[in-house]
């Protein structure tokens, strides 16, 4: 008998618990799916590309309108969950067509990308495509690969084919 | 003896040095021959009055190739009557993007009135040789077909209104004044040239 109040409290204090677990996970995945991408300005973007970093940079250059873009956007979010040297960053290329930002969030969102997403809030691409790489002409998609210890960078233009990322990354590690 | 072992070192360095793909400005282009979307063969060397060439690189899908549609025919309104021809050229692989198939083209140069050529490189032969690399992308040629500018046709993909710099344009006024052109290479951002799988 001496059990039973206690073993009441139990079952009303349990039931606070769970909720605040509930809308604990609830939290974390919403924080986890919806992610706001950043919009940046190429000084930005370039202090990103120049800055040492311990780890290689996978930057994909990619727009919502871009359907071979999406297509290879799985590679770079399966890079940014598994291989810790690499710091994969989406740089959307949206804003130049269409300043709305709201329609990459909403795609961000929509897809659950993990990565991180930048916005690049830039217009007159012909005075600063050559910033980001010489080689680039400017068509999307494209990546860059940058070991910032050792300055070397490969940068491939068009879509990427499954297992390529890990060889560029090889490639500009060693 | 020398000058022989000279020959073959030049020889070895030259057959060792990669294959350029792509015109570069001052390059001679060479001449092609695609089917139009009314179903005949075209090559630049029809056009014998053409003062000169605006060779666009375009598709139907490309939505930098939708905002530049009207800027195209506008460019062929105002350039045509002064002998500089555009010509558009679709070198998008359609099994890779079914939008720009050869009846898609059609349906598009009608809905469009396009009163230029808009021609289809199933092989995207034109398309490797010409170095082309998005869509839309200029290559201005001399009747010559030397080529005098590669690139973009203003700096504002997004508002014709907005552009303060209309690269094509000042091109072709220069060369028809008989002015060194100010403009030779510009960049822009646009879709990739879907190619086929190798």
């Amino acid at each position: 008998m001496l059990q039973l109040p206690d073993h009441n409290f139990l079952i009303i204090e349990e039931r606070p618990l769970k909720t605040i677990y509930f809308i604990l996970l609830l939290l974390i995945s919403w924080s986890l799916s919806a992610q706001k991408a950043e919009l940046i300005k190429l000084k930005g973007l370039e202090k990103i590309i120049q800055s040492p970093s311990e780890h290689i940079l996978v930057i994909n250059f990619w727009a919502t309108w871009c359907a071979p873009c999406i297509k290879e956007l799985p590679y770079f979010e399966k890079l940014n969950q598994e291989n810790k040297n690499a710091e994969v960053i989406l740089v959307s290329m949206d804003y130049d067509l269409d300043p709305n930002i709201e329609k990459v969030n909403k795609f961000v969102a929509r897809k659950k990308l993990q990565s991180r997403v930048l916005i690049l809030a830039e217009s007159d691409p012909n005075s600063w495509i050559e910033k980001i790489d010489k080689r680039w002409s400017g068509a999307l998609p494209a990546t860059l690969i940058i070991n910032t210890k050792t300055g070397k960078r490969e940068l491939i233009q068009g879509e990427l084919g499954d297992g390529q990322l890990e060889k560029l990354i090889i490639k500009v590690t060693n | 003896m020398k000058s022989s072992l000279l020959m073959i070192l030049f020889a070895l360095l030259w057959a060792g040095s990669p294959v350029k793909e792509g015109y570069e400005v001052g390059d001679i282009a060479a001449d092609f021959t695609l089917k139009n979307v009314d179903g005949k063969m075209v090559s630049l060397g029809d056009f014998k009055s053409a003062k000169g060439f605006i060779v666009i690189f375009d598709c139907n899908t490309c939505p930098y190739s939708k905002a530049y549609s009207e800027r195209i025919i506008a460019l062929n309104k105002k350039y045509a009557p002064l002998e500089y021809q555009v010509i558009a050229i679709n070198p998008n692989d359609p099994s890779k993007s079914q939008g720009d198939s050869f009846e898609e083209m059609v349906k598009v140069a009608k809905k469009k009135g396009y009163n230029f050529p808009y021609l289809a490189d199933e092989s995207q032969s034109v398309a490797k040789t010409f170095g082309a690399t998005n869509t839309p992308h200029v290559f201005i040629l001399t009747k010559d077909l030397k080529v005098s500018y590669i690139g973009a046709i203003d700096d504002n993909a997004r508002n014709a209104d907005a552009v303060t710099k209309k690269y094509v344009e000042d091109v072709v006024d220069a060369m028809i004044a008989g002015k060194p052109v100010p403009f030779t290479k510009t960049k822009a951002i646009g879709c990739g040239i879907k190619w086929k799988n190798v």
